[in-house]
């Protein structure tokens, strides 16, 4: 170190006997600070500002305000359960048990969007059903749709943005359309979506709408052929149109309405399968897939019961879209796997939480019978 | 079974547990640290997470009779009496963490009710209630452990480097995968001295 370099070997002041120490001592410290950064790294912790699980239920609490003991998002619903009854017609894509013939118990969700579970029902308001197919000898197969018939983003990125973009300001109370415009203007395929949205018929209630599965995936039959598909509820109930203009005068009136025809009679869809073909975009659920894709009826699902929150077995579940049963797989749609981790966050907070009682409460279920 | 060779490193199988384990246990912290914080890579660093993690669950009782089958070799003589149990402690802290925290992400999954499916046909049975507090009681204590865990392990590999590096007893000797001859008697332990 401090020998000139044309000195004699072992010429000069004898190196002290510590430095040697000192050096190892060093080397096992940055040893150790090297294992330690590499797991702050993996952890996020150089990257705060990336989109985690985390920052994404972050901001549906930003957004409607922290609701102790409720889903992050789609916070307001009422459970629901029934039966299952496969016909046997998807067996030819799916090896799954759910599509063999025969019947399957199935626990439910009905839900209105958003992060607030006091919400006042509104017609626009995107309405959701999250369903649990639990075959006795078989997988779970956990589903979440929406009544959408296509999604107004591609990734979750998207998704994140659109929503700070939404978001009210502070000043005005209203979300600034300055912002929302740059993020079309950045998102052209959410413009698209939004066209085709604008357009559709909205149904009159939870009963007569058609609930879409929206991201793409791939069944495996037990021949081991894949295919790429999209599925679908459609209802048995016929289309009836929502009255459009005045605001519905009770704040639970879909609700109410949902659990009087329940009880009335069972309610029933039709579990479609969309069978997609080469080219069809599995990795962007903003655009639908041409008209005439083959649809197979793979059976019918009978809700015949409907409970509040506080007794519903549902209210337990994550209907997580990737708790699928082999036969299923999520497709190449990264939104899928940010979908399961939104999700499980927003489970994980819920978990550990007092929750009050729901918007429709046990009363309100007693009282549509 | 006790070769020359034996007395002073672990024997074969416990040198193939350990460093096994190592390389499973790293790579289990890694991936769980990561998916936490992942959205596009979450749904495939999970589904390799669950089936590890149940290996190591399987791999650390076969490790924990195999420990109590082949003790390991003496102590070097550069460790006093303090040190040497600090070291156990360590060492079974290790194991325990091993244990609880699979056991405790199956019991946390099952409290939440998520199917816990492993490569092939195969699937766990649920060990605890359908609880959403107890779930969530779990999950946290699982986050604490593996921190736990974390740590334990930088003080092990701290140790050990100090011994090897600093001591320079050939503590790591011990363990290394290949086989070492035993020193000579005669050899004085630090041939930097004088």
């Amino acid at each position: 170190m401090s020998t000139h370099p044309n000195a004699p070997a072992g010429a000069g002041r004898p190196r002290p006997r510590y430095a040697g120490t000192v050096a190892r001592v060093g080397l096992i410290g940055v040893i150790l600070a090297a294992l330690a950064g590499a797991f702050a790294y993996l952890g996020g912790w150089f990257t705060p500002d990336d989109l985690t699980p985390a920052r994404f239920t972050d901001a549906f609490e930003q957004i409607d305000g922290v609701h102790p003991g409720f889903r992050r998002n789609h916070a307001k619903g009422v459970g629901v359960s029934g039966v299952f009854d496969g016909n046997g017609q998807g067996a030819r894509l799916s090896k799954a048990v759910v599509f063999r013939p025969g019947r399957v118990p199935v626990v439910g969700r009905f839900s209105l969007t958003g992060g607030d579970p006091y919400v006042a029902d509104m017609p626009d308001t995107v309405r959701g059903l999250g369903l649990q197919f639990s075959p006795p000898d078989g997988e779970t197969w956990r589903t979440a749709m929406i009544n959408l018939p296509v999604f107004p983003v591609r990734t979750p990125e998207a998704f994140y943005e659109r929503m700070v973009a939404s978001e009210p300001d502070p000043a005005t109370g209203k979300p600034d359309p300055a912002r929302m415009n740059a993020f079309l203007a950045r998102h052209p395929e959410t413009a698209q979506a939004a066209l085709v949205l604008k357009g559709r018929p909205v149904s009159s209630g939870f009963e007569n709408s058609t609930f879409h599965g929206l991201n793409a995936f791939r069944f495996t039959n037990s021949a081991g052929d894949s295919t790429p598909v999209r599925w679908l509820m459609t209802p048995a109930q016929p289309f009836e149109a929502a009255t459009a203009g005045a605001a519905p005068r009770d704040k639970k009136y879909l609700f109410d309405a949902l659990i009087a025809k329940i009880n009335r009679q069972p309610l029933r869809w039709h579990l479609v399968v969309v069978i997609g073909q080469p080219g069809d975009p599995t990795a962007d659920a903003t655009m639908a897939w041409p008209d005439e894709r083959e649809k197979v009826d793979v059976g019918t699902l009978t809700l015949d019961r409907v409970e509040s929150e506080e007794t519903s077995a549902a209210t337990g579940i994550n209907f997580d879209p990737l708790v699928l049963p082999a036969g299923m797989a999520p497709s190449d749609d990264p939104f899928l796997s940010a979908r399961s981790a939104v999700y499980s966050r927003s489970f994980t907070r819920r978990a550990g939480e007092m929750k009050p009682p729901s918007a429709v409460t046990p009363a309100d279920v007693e009282k549509g019978k | 079974m006790s070769t020359s060779t034996e007395r002073h490193q672990f024997t074969t199988l416990s040198r193939l547990l350990h460093w096994t384990m190592a390389a499973m246990v790293l790579t289990m912290l890694g991936i769980g640290v990561t998916m936490v914080v992942s959205l596009a890579n979450y749904h495939a660093l999970v589904s390799v997470h669950r089936p590890l993690g149940v290996a190591i669950l399987i791999l650390v009782v076969v490790r924990f009779v195999n420990r109590v089958l082949n003790p390991p070799p003496p102590w070097p003589a550069t460790m006093g009496r303090a040190e040497r149990l600090a070291a156990t402690a360590a060492e079974f802290t290790m194991y325990g963490l091993m244990f609880a925290l699979p056991l405790i992400g199956w019991g946390m999954l099952s409290a939440a009710r998520y199917p816990i499916v492993l490569p092939g046909p195969l699937r766990l049975p649920y060990i605890l209630p359908h609880d959403l507090m107890l779930y969530a009681a779990l999950r946290k204590t699982h986050t604490i452990l593996a921190y736990l865990l974390f740590l334990t392990f930088i003080t092990h590999v701290g140790a050990v480097l100090v011994h090897t590096l600093v001591v320079r007893d050939g503590f790591l000797k011990r363990m290394v995968p290949w086989k070492v001859r035993p020193p000579e008697p005669a050899l004085p332990t630090d041939p930097v001295r004088p």
